[in-house]
């Protein structure tokens, strides 16, 4: 699609229709050069991306026969519908828990001073230095019903709580995962807000809630929403977590996909459901693409 | 000072978020000392056995090899690859330029399971399940974005004149991107370089699918143990990523903060 966008300007024909052949040449050349460093790339991403997809698509209309049979099946079965609005919930809880956690956790890496905020940023970042799936075991440890959690529960002299293979444990570990995701971007849109603003506020007789409600806030916005977009989409395709924490009442489509294909090899009723939410992914996308823009127009007027 | 309490509060939270942060990643390390084959939180006693299993097991040091070799594969390939497309697309002026960004990072947010199911046919069209080949062409593909998320950001803050003037000087393209241009955006290419490695060697979804009993990567055996029979040697294995990744990050600080000094 994008290659056939710029071959007008390769062709480069509206030059002088001089005798030197050298001149157009070279021009061609040049202009075309830069898109065919991308060309590889390209070409990998249509191989072993576009294609699966197409495939993944294609089956979903004509496995066993073709029509739209897997859809009406995925629709009209309340098992599915049940799943896919569950996905939907816990992407949301995921999202709302990260925005809860993250927000005064990114304002006090940009109000310490530098030695804390290392201390915070290196928080932040340490997950990431132990393989996912352990950490998804290390979740397991401690979610378990004889696990620490419980055990601090306990020591302060409540009843254990069921954590382990349900969907309020898929919740803590998800959230785990995915806070960096939420909190960096945050912190880089908090490092830009000019505090002397709450300042004139304050000065201006505003309490400190109103400060921060009309004045903080507001600034703060665009680094909640590309922070909670980035969550929620990728909180959707989870396929791990829920699928070592959660039981039978915590699965999620990605679960469900799996099995169809792996154990019941039901390509194409796998396909519909990897259809939906791959469609589910992109138009929450398309939603979201203003919101971007116009984060980047507020981050270039600062 | 009615600001106080407020104060202490927030402290109070983000040491609470801290916690929930770091926490699975030590709670792994005393665990892999456990002496007896289980998975309750506090272990008991003291014991070497889940390292000396991992480093004897021909199970867990082949998935081990298997995943250096494919994640190496991968770091080269997608950090050639990934490099050349970001150098094209920060020379391309018109608009088509943001769509084959945006086109090229999609791997980041198709959803796991999707792509693997996908990738799972094609290969069994192909022959390639449980082939190297295979697996470094998924993780090359997964970690392009990475590979051209890092060279375009120091490629944003390259100064082109630096090529400009350098061919005014008699260099030619090859001597200025070899002499000028290389040498500025190396961090970039190098953490490319590392996340793209990261990727392949983390990479579990479509490993679970396009895995074969002959090659299998050291997530994929991670899963398989954990889901069989919560095997210990696990959290020992954890704790040895954990280990080697501390240290090359604090190799990677000091060497750059030197570099930086001098």
């Amino acid at each position: 699609m994008s290659q056939t966008s710029h071959t007008p300007t390769a062709g480069g024909d509206h030059s002088r229709p001089s005798g030197a052949v050298q001149g157009p040449q070279r021009r061609l050349r040049l202009a075309a050069y830069p898109s065919l460093l991308a060309m590889p790339a390209l070409l990998l991403l249509i191989a072993a991306m576009g294609y699966p997809l197409l495939t993944v698509t294609l089956r979903s209309f004509s496995d066993p026969a073709w029509g739209l049979q897997n859809y009406v099946w995925f629709f009209s079965t309340p098992v599915n519908v049940t799943v896919l609005w569950r996905t939907f919930s816990i992407a949301a809880w995921v999202t709302i828990v990260c925005v809860i956690a993250a927000y005064p956790y990114a304002y006090l890496m940009t109000a310490v001073e530098p030695r804390l905020r290392l201390v915070l940023i290196l928080c932040v970042l340490v997950p990431f230095w132990v393989s996912g799936v352990v950490r998804t075991l290390a979740w397991v440890i401690l979610l378990q019903d004889s696990g620490i959690i419980n055990s601090v529960i306990r020591l302060l002299g409540f009843d254990g709580v069921k954590l382990i293979r349900t969907q309020t444990g898929v919740v803590i570990g998800m959230a785990q995962v995915l806070l960096p995701f939420m909190i960096l971007p945050l912190y880089s849109v908090m490092r830009g807000i000019d505090l002397r603003l709450v300042q004139a506020a304050r000065s201006l007789g505003a309490r400190p809630a109103r400060a921060f409600l009309e004045i903080y806030l507001p600034l703060s916005l665009p680094g909640v929403f590309a922070g909670a977009i980035i969550v929620f989409i990728l909180s959707l395709g989870f396929y791990i977590t829920p699928a070592l924490l959660g039981g039978p009442r915590s699965t999620m489509l990605s679960t469900l996909v799996q099995s169809q294909v792996l154990s019941l090899l039901n390509w194409g009723r796998g396909g519909a459901m990897g259809v939906v939410l791959l469609v589910a992914t992109f138009v929450l996308l398309a939603l979201a693409a203003p919101l971007m823009r116009q984060r980047h127009k507020q981050a270039s007027r600062s | 000072m009615r600001q106080t309490p407020f104060r202490i509060l927030l402290g109070l939270f983000c040491l609470l978020v801290a916690v929930w942060l770091v926490m699975p990643t030590l709670v792994i390390i005393p665990m892999s000392f456990n002496e007896k084959k289980s998975l309750a939180f506090p272990p008991s006693g003291f014991s070497w056995q889940w390292y000396a299993n991992f480093f004897t097991n021909p199970d867990w040091l082949s998935s081990f090899f298997n995943s250096l070799r494919v994640a190496g594969l991968v770091a080269v390939a997608a950090t050639l690859i990934g490099t050349l497309a970001s150098l094209g697309l920060s020379r391309m002026k018109h608009s088509g330029a943001g769509l084959l960004r945006a086109i090229l990072i999609t791997p980041m947010i198709v959803p796991g399971v999707v792509l693997a199911i996908g990738i799972y046919a094609v290969y069994l069209d192909y022959q390639l399940v449980g082939t190297t080949t295979g697996f470094v062409i998924a993780h090359t593909m997964l970690a392009i974005p990475f590979v051209i998320i890092a060279v375009s950001a120091s490629l944003e803050v390259f100064d082109v004149r630096l090529e400009t003037a350098a061919a005014s000087l008699g260099a030619n393209r090859f001597t200025t991107f070899r002499t000028v241009t290389l040498p500025l955006i190396a961090p970039g290419i190098l953490s490319g370089l590392l996340f793209a490695f990261v990727t392949s060697f983390d990479e579990i979804i479509v490993a679970l699918f396009i895995t074969s009993p002959y090659l299998k990567t050291l997530p994929v055996q991670i899963f398989t143990s954990i889901t069989r029979d919560a095997d210990p040697t696990v959290t020992a294995v954890g704790t040895i990523i954990f280990i080697a990744t501390t240290l090359i990050i604090s190799a990677g600080l000091i060497i750059s903060s030197k570099s930086t000094r001098s």
